[in-house]
């Protein structure tokens, strides 16, 4: 068996030797391009479409519990909460929800005659970046004297606050007979994106959405990237590795850890904008706990920590559960005379596929470069330059 | 190995024979719940001295120095960094504030190589923060490669061979994980390092390499060194002042040869006669 695993070892690396170093930039244009074009190949309102649009929304999601989770080592139980952030501030500011108050800022010529708060998706979108970092601060500071599986239980809590006040958020008044949510009935009537010059974002043709989270998600990418290789990315693996030794080191905790909160948090607030945004509805039973586990459950898959493994993960799952199931294999049991739907046994599907992985490949699909030295000790070239020189272009 | 690679934390000043200490401990004890861990200590180190804190096991070595660097607080006490009150300040600004440790079972960062465990100790000098991180200009980039430059000189510094350098840091043999352990401290540029059993576990051989090393780095780097150490031939060698701990209390100090010849320390550490 070992003698296998050794060989297999030795292959490994005999096609790595063979690969070119510019290989990994090649791919990375060559996967750029396919995204830009994809929607062309495919039906401008198709089931693949809206499948390939949620995916990329939970992909821009699970980067951004991955920063928190993953870099920083925090178990974030509650993520949902900072999804129900970014799509309240499109409830709140790309609506007639405060149907007392006016206000128009570059948005298109319809929305501008109607009542309420309505915004360009641009500044929404800065503004749920803003109020989720802030969300995300407030929810560190009680975590910051606890450690691991406590930690874990705060936010899971904090997720649950967050879920049941988007519930009973009708009963709060914020004055002028209007309500801080509108609970299970739904913000709905909400403000479809719109740029100068843009093509209309409705639900024929859903290519221009398709580009929207597209470049949100080249956006988070990039963030990540550069974090990751910067001074805060460091710190983060320090604390994570040995909190203590991190501090005595010259690392402040609360300001490192805070940071890595507010930034996983953001970029879930932009994610939960988008959401807030195509699903023309802000409904607070989008909020449940199951959502912080399946986020979880896409970092974990893609490889704790791992930027493209987050990436990967929330693709995968995205696209299992939005577009495998539900238009691909839905009427698969009856092909077997089995009186029932795929959709109504998915949550049992991903169980199954999360039980495999964590058998058959734990360290997730594209494990975090550090992680897998730790696991196998090996060390290639190109591990040998862990921190050596910081790189020009991610 | 060179010696001339690494430059001065501080500038130097001219050295004179009675230096005034750089620091100080007041009256200090910490009560963990009834037990009392350190009991009135009053201590100071002399600048550009190596000092050393001895004492038979749970004497409260550790929980002394834990104290000085700012991981837990004296119930009672004060300490001084150059005459300025560092007591309730927290870990990271001491070590901003020029007091570096390593730790008595190696803590490094296992999930990182050699050379980035360095680069977390010069964190305290560096800027970036998060918009220089993303938005990478150039004054970040220099810094970035400045603090690889840096690490990897301090690195050679403590001896580490050059292939070893982009390894995963616990994987390294247990000797060189001491010598990186040393680096990743000087790389926050201290003046005053502490060192918690540095020769633990290392064979004869390596604890004197390693005593004639501290003495160097002293002298390279002009810098004080505060010492807990077991081997005695470590201490009598290196330091040029004992101080004795035993159940949290000062029971000795001054010179090595007058601690050894002191009655009550052989009786602390090898029991009463008869």
């Amino acid at each position: 068996m070992s003698e296998l695993m050794a060989q297999l070892r030795e292959w490994r690396a005999a096609v790595e030797r063979l690969i070119p170093p510019w290989w990994s930039r090649a791919l990375a244009a060559v996967l750029l391009v396919i995204g830009v074009i994809l929607p062309f190949l495919t039906g401008s309102s198709s089931g693949f479409l809206n499948g390939t649009i949620v995916a990329v929304a939970y992909a821009v999601m699970s980067l951004g519990l991955n920063v928190v989770v993953g870099m920083a080592g925090l178990l974030d139980l509650g993520y949902v909460a900072f999804y129900a952030f970014g799509a309240y501030c499109v409830g709140w500011f790309g609506s007639g929800f405060f149907f007392g108050v006016r206000v128009h800022v570059g948005v298109s010529s319809v929305a501008n005659t109607l009542a309420g708060i309505h915004l360009n998706f641009v500044l929404i979108l800065v503004a749920a970046v803003i109020v989720c970092a802030v969300a995300g601060m407030i929810i560190g500071l009680p975590t910051l004297r606890l450690r691991g599986d406590y930690i874990a239980i705060v936010t899971l809590a904090f997720g649950e606050i967050i879920g049941v006040l988007a519930v009973n958020g009708q009963s709060i008044s914020v004055g002028g007979g209007m309500t801080l949510t509108a609970g299970n009935l739904g913000i709905s009537a909400v403000d479809a994106p719109w740029f100068p010059g843009s093509g209309s974002f409705g639900l024929l043709d859903l290519r221009p959405w398709y580009w929207l989270i597209f470049g949100i998600l080249l956006i988070v990418l990039f963030v990540n990237l550069r974090v990751r290789d910067s001074r805060l990315g460091r710190a983060w693996v320090a604390l994570r590795e040995d909190e203590v030794a991190a501090v005595s080191m010259g690392i402040p905790l609360v300001k490192t850890k805070l940071m890595a909160y507010a930034i996983g948090a953001a970029f879930g607030g932009m994610a939960g904008a988008f959401f807030g945004a195509y699903f023309t509805e802000v409904n607070a039973g989008q909020f449940a706990f199951g959502f912080s586990i399946f986020i979880v459950a896409m970092v974990v898959v893609g490889g704790i920590g791992s930027i493209w493994g987050a990436l990967a993960g929330g693709l995968l799952l995205g696209y299992i559960n939005n577009y495998l199931i539900p238009d691909v294999l839905n009427n698969l049991p009856s092909k077997f005379g089995l009186n029932f739907q795929l959709t109504s046994v998915s949550f049992g599907i991903f169980g199954f596929l999360l039980v495999l992985v964590m058998t058959v490949r734990p360290q997730g699909l594209f494990p975090e470069r550090r992680r897998r030295l730790e696991l196998t000790g090996e060390v290639t070239a190109q591990d040998a330059e862990l921190g050596s020189e910081p790189k020009g272009q991610a | 190995m060179s010696t001339d690679a690494v430059t001065p934390a501080t500038p130097a000043s001219p050295a004179e024979p009675a230096a005034p200490p750089i620091l100080v401990a007041q009256g200090i004890t910490k009560r963990f719940g009834g037990l009392i861990a350190v009991n009135d200590v009053t201590f100071d180190i002399p600048a550009r001295s190596i000092v050393s804190l001895i004492g038979p096991n749970g004497a409260g070595k550790t929980t002394f120095f834990n104290m000085l660097t700012g991981l837990i607080r004296p119930t009672e006490g004060r300490i001084l960094l150059d005459g300025k009150n560092i007591t309730r300040s927290r870990p990271d600004v001491i070590t901003a504030r020029g007091v570096a440790r390593t730790f008595q079972n190696i803590r490094l960062f296992g999930a990182m190589s050699a050379t980035e465990n360095v680069m977390i100790g010069h964190h305290s000098r560096m800027k970036a923060g998060i918009f220089g991180a993303i938005a990478r200009p150039p004054w970040v980039l220099k810094e970035e490669r400045a603090v690889v430059e840096r690490a990897r000189e301090l690195l050679d510094y403590v001896g580490l061979r050059r292939a070893d350098f982009g390894r995963l840091a616990t994987q390294l043999p247990y000797g060189d994980q001491r010598r990186v352990e040393i680096a990743r401290a000087l790389a926050s540029e201290p003046r005053l390092l502490l060192l918690d059993e540095p020769t633990a576990g290392m064979n004869p051989q390596e604890s004197a390499a390693l005593s004639a090393f501290i003495r160097r780095i002293r002298d390279d780097l002009k810098l004080t060194i505060l010492l807990i150490e077991h081997d005695m031939k470590v201490v009598m060698g290196v330091s040029e002042r004992v101080t004795v701990l035993n159940y949290g209390s000062k029971l000795a100090e001054g010179a090595p040869a007058d601690v050894r010849a002191n009655p009550a320390v052989i009786e602390a550490y090898l029991g009463k006669e008869g």
